[in-house]
């Protein structure tokens, strides 16, 4: 288990359980009066760290590298009969883009994320997350695939931003993310979005079209990420945490904007302190609003979808 | 004046005096040195006689060169922007907007109007890169939407004459999204069957080249434009090397299959006519 710097007290009673199961296990001693009172405050100290995170500890809690990533969710969600899906039948498959099939509590579903990698060699290939031109056509394919079956869209966000190379370049990343913004305004399914750690700008936006936009609890979704806002609006990396608070760039923050439509709650000490307990949330809420959306006319979902993104943004006339 | 007549009679906005310069003043190309009269510059639409260097200009200049007798009517001349994030950096948005709206006499980075152009009804929005560089906020998102509105109400072309820097960082997930509120209003303006031609120009990059700008039935570019996703700076970190010669510009998007054709400013109105005869002509 990895902690964060404000994860610290959480930590040094971790130890100290460790230490005590360790001492009555050896030494057929009864612990058990200390390791319940260890117990007790390990909950206590997390909810209360937990209670009041700043912006920039959510930003990172959401990088958190125990974090379950997208494929950890497809195959929790499906109960590991999930299918991937590969390529976007034109240039090549994107690592950095995943998605398939499987079925949610009996509902065949598309699911499509962005996928980190869990170790140096991993994130390498998974290129950290950060999507190319193709990882977004292959997302649109699948979408349309999907759509073709009647089958709903269920998409996974988790980026530090579309891949900035010369190549995504040259193979047009702002013209992928631009085409899946407005095929996905009219796609004929339902399309539910799932923040499940970084959302980044344009490269989180470009999966991120949906019925339902929803946020896991200790994520950050926005324009830019601090670090780069600080860089250039402070002209320097060293604002991140003021960037962070300036962005407004939490679920609460969001939803008050009316910028999501909701935010799931993670288990106490975020989602990789209990993946099953995140798992089962998640594969409920999207039952939930599968339910919701499936029996909709498919011209009044696209009618309220983009009603809804068409009245995002603050002006005075 | 130039050899355009130019007529803001319906727009209710103060429109910006910056090109207009004194008498005897000169233009010296940045790009290759040349010097040459105000008054022949603005004749030559702002495009250097001698290299083709494509100088940035405003709504202004663009609303006179392609609407019919430069004459139009603003959409929501007088939207402005709030501070709904309460954002401040090293200077208060409120603070950089006034400053914004002092330098350059606009509301904010884009105009749209309706009007004729080649005696056909059209809507054209215009960004302006003066206007906290181009970036698109609320208020740009909004006056595209409305833009597009219109178009689908008189059933006539919509136009986008795209130059920004990308998002506007100080209204943060609101910008971020008007990316998706421009892609919503296209998809409709695309279910009522009519033309949206984007015209791109030097700079487009950000969030303005991954929705509206890259979404063009026909995307046209101005010569040697700088148009991006990444800008050119933050690719080279990211290789670590020098980028090729013409990177990003027009010339390789069309190359790389992104553009339908780089017309020079001189030509832009006669294909901008040309194009909506052809997709319109029957409406
Ligand atoms: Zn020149």
């Amino acid at each position: 288990m990895n902690y964060l710097e404000f994860e610290e007290p959480i930590k040094t009673l971790r130890e100290q359980l460790v230490q005590a199961k360790d001492i009555e296990s050896k030494n057929d001693l009864d612990m058990t009066t200390t390791i319940v009172e260890l117990e007790d405050k390990i909950v206590e100290v997390t909810k209360e760290i937990y209670s009041k995170l700043s912006a920039w500890q959510h930003v990172l809690v959401s990088r958190h590298p125990d974090r379950p990533y997208a494929l950890d969710y497809m195959s929790a969600l499906t109960n590991g009969e999930f299918m991937e899906l590969h390529g976007d039948r034109n240039v090549k498959d994107d690592k950095a883009m995943v998605g398939g099939l499987g079925e949610i509590n009996g509902q065949p579903v598309m699911l499509i994320g962005q996928q980190k990698g869990i170790n140096t060699k991993m994130r390498q290939y998974r290129n950290f997350g950060m999507a190319n031109p193709e990882g977004y056509r292959k997302a649109l394919r699948l979408m349309k695939l999907a759509e073709k079956f009647n089958i709903p869209v269920v998409t996974l966000i988790d980026t530090p931003g579309a891949y900035p190379g010369l190549e995504a370049e040259e193979r047009g990343q702002g013209e992928a993310i631009a085409r899946n913004l407005i095929e996905m305004m009219q796609l004929r399914v339902p399309i539910i979005c799932i923040i499940i750690g970084e959302g980044a700008s344009g490269g989180a936006l470009g999966i991120g079209i949906g019925d339902m936009v929803m946020m896991l609890e200790h994520t950050w979704y926005s324009v830019i990420s601090p670090e780069s806002c600080s860089s250039i609006l402070w002209k320097s990396w060293d604002h991140k945490k003021e960037a962070a608070e300036a962005l407004k760039l939490t679920g609460e923050d969001m939803l008050a904007n009316k910028l999501i439509d909701g935010i799931i709650p993670e288990p106490l000490g975020g989602a990789h302190h209990n993946r099953e307990e995140m798992y089962a949330t998640l594969k409920s809420e999207i039952t939930d609003y599968l339910k919701k959306l499936m029996p909709m006319d498919a011209d009044k979902r696209i009618d309220s979808r983009i009603r809804k993104f068409s009245n995002m943004g603050v002006v005075t006339s | 004046m130039g050899w355009f007549q130019r007529n803001t009679e319906g727009i209710t906005t103060k429109t910006t005096e910056k090109k207009e310069i004194p008498e005897g003043a000169w233009y010296k190309c940045p790009s290759c040195k040349t010097v040459v009269s105000a008054q022949e510059h603005e004749d030559a639409l702002w495009v250097c006689q001698h290299c083709d260097h494509h100088e940035r200009v405003g709504s202004t200049e663009y609303f006179a060169l392609l609407f019919d007798n430069g004459k139009c009517r603003s959409l929501a001349p007088k939207m402005i922007s709030e501070d709904p994030l309460n954002f401040t950096d090293t200077k208060s948005y409120p603070d950089r907007l006034e400053a914004a709206k002092k330098k350059t006499g606009l509301n904010d980075a884009l105009r749209v109007a309706s009007g004729e152009l080649g005696g056909n009804p059209v809507v054209i929005a215009c960004m302006d890169f003066e206007f906290i560089g181009g970036s698109m906020g609320s208020v740009v998102g909004e006056k595209i939407a409305r833009g597009i509105d219109h178009s689908i109400k008189k059933g006539v072309p919509f136009i986008c004459i795209s130059k920004s820097g990308g998002a506007r960082m100080m209204e943060a997930g609101l910008s971020l999204m008007q990316m998706a509120k421009t892609s919503a209003k296209l998809s409709m303006l695309t279910k009522a069957g009519l033309p949206y031609i984007s015209v791109l120009t030097d700079p487009t990059t950000g969030g303005v080249t991954a929705s509206f700008a890259m979404l063009g039935d026909l995307n046209i570019a101005e010569p040697n434009a700088l148009i991006a996703f990444a800008g050119p700076r933050v690719v080279k970190e990211t290789i670590g090397k020098d980028l090729p010669e013409g990177f990003q510009r027009s010339e390789f998007l069309l190359e790389h299959g992104f553009l339908d054709a780089i017309v020079p400013r001189s030509e832009l109105k006669a294909k901008l006519d040309f194009s909506i005869r052809m997709l319109h002509a029957s409406n």
